[in-house]
């Protein structure tokens, strides 16, 4: 659906090494997602989730092995690559001392599109940063500047996103938005790999689950797959507790139909 | 795949333009030192070092500019470092962008930036007094110079930029060189200077381009004097670039 040949995976990765000094971080890690689908990359800190990114987004060279993403190789055609990808890092890449337009005017340009300025208006009002359009990012909250970085990196329309983390320090309200716009994003055809520490973020989002563990991918599947891997669940007796988020959700009043214009 | 390194450089650099003029606090920063110093030294010191006999300022100027740019370019390891820091930089690195076109936007503001601040230091020292018989052959020669200077030095903030692990040291770099002048012609004539001093402020780049400066503005023949200044200046460029791109090539892999 999305790569040249018009078959095949999205994203390849066969045996992939990667030491850093004699920190070998990345044992030969395989993986393969499917076009248009959402595949999420679960491991603990320093699991090595944003150095494997880093490797598919042609940031760093991996030791060993071999990763294609849309059928290019990284090491053969980067360039190729970084045309159809895009990448939202671990930290918001975003320019504190632009605007949040000029943000996505700046990348706009960067990436040769006509009509720049309407490109940036769209995204503006597609999460909600209309209003916040005009003032410098530096003023923006955590929630504002993460949806303006995932904004930046959906012009042009790559077809496969990185995004490394994408909620972590998000406020719920914040995280719910942030999903949804995955969720659209899939939707749309576009392939997601997404690497997280929240287990619940992976169950609501992914259409795959990989949990990167000492160096290797220890774990490959749907959640019901993965379910399976533990023994069947006992059945026992509790009170239904409400989840704190779900507390949290009801006291700040979460209307979804608003969803967090400006909270700075 | 071509790539658009004009193109980008040019996005990039109105980017760092943006930054700059959004933060004029910092050009005034770098020219208001180099001004305090020339106001000390032409009102204070002054009499003292040259007597009446000659202009001060004019001996002078050179010199401040020198310390001006030296001091300038700490910005552009700032902003380079921030770049690094704050991921930006990976954002572009991923991006379908002539990958060198990052560097030289920041080099091209550098320029940009420590010229406006030399404009600056100039009117100012005009306003103190500072005459030259320099005609447009003679200013464009200067303007070379400069530039060539802010180059080579421009490069080095770049390696200080990439390579710093905090600010402190992206910026801290800057000072060794902003003394440098200061054991230099700029101030007061090598001849007055104790033995080994003098020798090394004879032999190091800053007094050869000082003396150019120097000869330059006051009309007065530059001699090989400023096939020296011209040396160093390229000499730093060079080997600060090939520092920069190493540095560079071993960031991006
Ligand atoms: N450039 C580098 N130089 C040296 N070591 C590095 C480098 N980048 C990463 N590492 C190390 O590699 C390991 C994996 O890092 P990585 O950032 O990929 O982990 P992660 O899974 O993304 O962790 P986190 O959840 O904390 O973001 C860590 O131990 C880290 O310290
Ligand atoms: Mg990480």
């Amino acid at each position: 659906m999305t790569n040249p040949a018009g078959i095949g995976p999205a994203i390849q990765v066969q045996g992939v090494e990667k030491s850093f000094k004699n920190l070998h971080v990345l044992r030969g890690v395989d993986f393969e997602v499917a076009p248009g689908s959402i595949f999420a990359l679960l491991g603990s800190n320093g699991a090595g989730k944003t150095t494997m990114v880093k490797i598919l987004s042609t940031l760093l060279k991996a030791d060993a092995g071999t990763c294609t993403v849309n059928g290019f190789d990284v090491d053969a055609e980067p360039l190729k690559i970084r045309e159809s990808i895009s990448l939202t890092g671990q930290f918001a890449a975003v320019d504190e001392i632009l605007t949040g337009r000029e943000n996505l005017v700046l990348v706009a340009k960067l990436r040769h599109l006509k009509a720049p300025g309407n490109v940036a208006d769209d995204l503006l009002a597609r999460f909600n940063l209309t209003e916040a359009g005009p003032r410098k990012v530096g003023t923006y909250s955590g929630g504002m500047r993460r949806r303006l970085d995932i904004a930046m990196s959906l012009i042009g329309q790559p077809k496969v996103i990185f995004l490394d983390e994408p909620t972590t320090g998000l406020d719920p309200e914040a995280r719910l938005d942030v999903w949804r716009i995955i969720k659209d994003l899939s939707t749309q055809g576009t392939t997601v790999l997404l690497t997280t520490q929240y287990l619940d973020e992976a169950e609501q989002l992914a259409d795959r689950i990989a949990i990167l563990h000492e160096g290797r991918i220890i774990a490959n599947g749907t959640l019901a797959e993965l379910k399976q891997l533990l023994p069947p669940a006992k059945v026992e007796y509790v009170e239904k507790q409400p989840t704190l988020e779900e507390i949290f959700l009801a006291l700040v009043g979460n209307n979804s139909k608003e969803p967090s214009g400006d909270r700075s | 795949m071509k790539t658009h390194f004009l193109a980008d450089t040019t996005v990039l650099l109105g980017r760092s333009m943006r930054h700059i003029f959004r933060s004029v606090d910092t050009i005034i920063t770098t020219a208001i030192t180099p001004i305090a110093l020339m106001l000390l030294f032409v009102y204070v010191f002054g009499g003292a070092i040259m007597g009446e006999t000659e202009n001060y300022v004019n001996y002078l100027l050179p010199g401040i500019m020198l310390i001006a740019i030296a001091s300038g370019i700490a910005y552009t390891a700032l902003r380079v470092f921030t770049d690094m820091s704050s991921g930006i930089f990976e954002r572009f690195q991923s991006m379908p962008i002539a990958r060198s076109s990052v560097l030289w936007a920041h080099v091209l503001t550098s320029l940009v930036a420590n010229g406006l601040s030399l404009v600056i230091i100039v009117l100012i020292a005009l306003a103190m007094g500072f005459r030259t018989s320099a005609n447009v052959l003679e200013w464009l020669a200067v303007i070379g110079i400069l530039a060539l200077f802010t180059l080579a030095l421009t490069w080095i903030a770049i390696i200080a930029g990439m390579a710093a692990k905090s600010v402190d040291g992206a910026t801290g770099f800057s000072y060794p060189l902003i003394f440098l002048p200061f054991i230099s012609s700029a101030f007061v004539p090598t001849e007055t200077m104790p033995g080994p001093v003098r020798a090394f402020a004879e032999n190091q780049p800053v007094t050869s381009i000082v003396n150019t400066i120097q000869d330059l503005f006051s009309g007065q023949p530059v001699g090989s004097g400023i096939w020296v200044a011209l040396g160093w200046c390229v000499g730093i460029l060079v080997v600060a670039y090939a520092f920069a791109m190493m540095t560079y090539r071993r960031k991006i892999n």
